[in-house]
């Protein structure tokens, strides 16, 4: 295991960030820290990447004390920070050169260009890149030793679709290569397309954890919706298979019961005997953020002090 | 030591494109320098303005360079977060610190190069002796400005780095003997301006490499314990965040 919390806690005065937090990341997988802005995301990344002690709890990184025994980790651990790290007027080329040379065997700094697509940037001062740029460069960055273990800090923030696509696949590789790769994030499509393990947190606590399909079918679907020619007849219907129907919009309608095998039956063979075409027919999972929604607050207001 | 070169590299790559750092540590001496040795306007106390204001930039030089140069570039990598990320890779602290020593260092040296060349060129006829002891001022200076730049690039947000460093170098400049002798000032100043670091350096600089000339005893002992105090100050107060 590369990465372990247990019961970690990280208090700044009276306000509680993290609150017995407990996790496990893995190497050769994705793992997750999704919450809503001032859930305790960043706190708890940044006292993995050792900056900031715990209050309270047990963790280790690669076998080590991520505070204690910091200088032992800096040549296995890439980091990504939300935001900042570089200096204006540095070119990206310079940077990860200057990087390059801190540690033992690293990637080539033009190769790792061309991967995050900044081979024609690399001699622009890092203050004239866009946001997504100086975003993929400090993703370089984080990767420039060969870390065992990296920490991204919200990594697609203000990175554009294609960005996007180029950091998903250094991702991806990272993952088959075998690393353990800890990400935080809010965004919900991000996570459930790049994650081997989601681990859902808000003010501070861990309140899911798992695959995302796992956390997806935890909560199976409680109805079924279909399209077909308008105004058929609900109360008909709802007779007979013994669900309410009604119709949400002009020709769609949705049934009020879980889609099992036998409930679909009934409902294309009522249309069958009335010669009636179906034109979709969805039994719709729960997707993440329905998920995410419903175990998280996200109508309180956030806790901006914790971030 | 390649992690050491490293950042040795980079840091002299930075510094060289800060047009800022470059005015304050290249183009105010030489304006200093060429303006009021043409134009005898301060009271210099010697025959050619040349022989007190040569020796008088030297000193300025390094104070512009250890203490706004490095302060001023410091102060806005900490509010960058620059020293944070740094602080997650393998470079640790002591690489850190070393290559910002030897980049001033560098700097100074290109400094004192230029001066001494532009000061031949008007005129003046440095001394033969007296450049180790000016050296070891120029050293100990190092450390006192290098520290106090340090103390404010480590304590206070970027942009009030800028102000203190500026403001300090400016209050330095007219009351450190640096380019208007101590002896011209109103004596109740003139002693304050003793225990501040910038008149023990001039003092030190301008009386090792004036022909005939010595240097008080009190400089020594006023700038060494700055050289001490500052940097010592810097490492426990300094917050990398």
């Amino acid at each position: 295991m590369a990465v372990i919390a247990k019961q970690l806690s990280i208090h700044y005065g009276q306000t509680v960030a993290v609150d017995q937090m407990s996790f496990r990341a893995d190497l050769g997988q994705i793992t997750v820290l999704l919450g809503p802005n001032g859930a305790g995301k960043t706190s708890t990344i940044e006292h993995l990447e050792g900056y900031r002690a715990a209050t309270s709890g047990e963790t280790s990184v690669l076998g080590l004390h991520p505070v204690a025994d910091h200088h032992k980790l800096t040549a296995q651990v890439g980091v990504m920070l939300q935001q900042g790290g570089i200096p204006t007027a540095i070119r990206p080329q310079e940077l990860l050169r200057q990087y390059a040379g801190f540690f033992p065997h690293p990637l080539d700094p033009g190769d790792l260009l061309e991967r995050v697509g900044l081979t024609e940037r690399s001699k622009t001062p890092y203050r004239r890149l866009s946001g997504g740029e100086q975003q993929r460069l400090s993703l370089a960055l984080a990767l420039i030793g060969r870390p065992k273990v990296v920490f991204l800090d919200e990594p697609t923030a203000g990175v554009d679709l294609e960005g996007r696509d180029l950091i998903r696949a250094l991702l991806l590789q990272l993952r088959s290569d075998g690393v353990c790769v800890l990400i935080t994030t809010h965004d919900l499509a991000e996570t459930e397309r790049l994650a081997d393990k989601v681990i859902i947190i808000d003010h501070g606590m861990v309140v899911a954890q798992g695959s995302p399909g796992d956390l997806m079918s935890a909560t199976s679907s409680d109805h079924l919706l279909f399209g077909a020619t308008p105004n058929l007849d609900c109360a008909g219907l709802s007779a007979t298979i013994g669900s309410h129907v009604s119709e949400t919009s002009h020709g769609e309608y949705r049934v009020e019961a879980q889609p099992t095998p036998a409930l679909v039956a009934a409902v294309t063979s009522w249309l069958a005997a009335q010669n009636i075409q179906l034109t979709d027919l969805r039994a719709e999972r729960q997707r993440l953020d329905d998920v995410f929604r419903r175990l998280t607050d996200s109508s309180k207001p956030t806790d901006s002090s914790s971030s | 030591m390649r992690a050491l070169r490293s950042q040795i590299r980079t840091e002299l790559a930075l510094s060289s494109r800060q047009g800022e750092q470059l005015l304050v540590s290249l183009g105010i001496p030489l304006l200093i320098l060429v303006f009021f040795s043409s134009i005898d306007l301060l009271p210099t106390g010697t025959d050619e303005p040349i022989d007190f204001l040569a020796p008088g930039v030297l000193a300025l030089a390094v104070m512009s360079t250890a203490m706004v140069s490095l302060g001023i570039g410091t102060g806005f990598e900490r509010t960058y977060g620059v020293l944070k990320r740094l602080g997650a890779s393998p470079l640790g602290r002591v690489r850190w610190v070393t290559a910002k020593i030897a980049t001033v260092l560098v700097i100074e040296v290109i400094q004192w190069v230029v001066l001494i060349s532009a000061s031949i060129l008007l005129g003046w006829s440095p001394p033969l002796t007296g450049w180790a002891l000016a050296i070891v001022g120029a050293l100990l200076g190092t450390a006192a400005f290098g520290g106090l730049g340090l103390l404010m690039a480590g304590t206070l947000p970027g942009l009030a780095t800028l102000a203190g460093a500026n403001g300090l170098y400016l209050i330095l400049l007219l009351t450190g003997g640096m380019i208007i002798p101590l002896s011209e000032l109103p004596a109740p100043l003139a002693a304050v301006a003793k225990l501040l670091p910038a008149a023990p350096l001039a003092e030190i600089i301008i009386g090792s490499l004036t022909v005939g000339g010595s240097v008080a005893g009190w400089a020594w002992i006023s700038l060494t314990c700055w050289a001490l105090i500052a940097p010592l100050a810097a490492a426990v107060l300094f917050r990398w965040e």
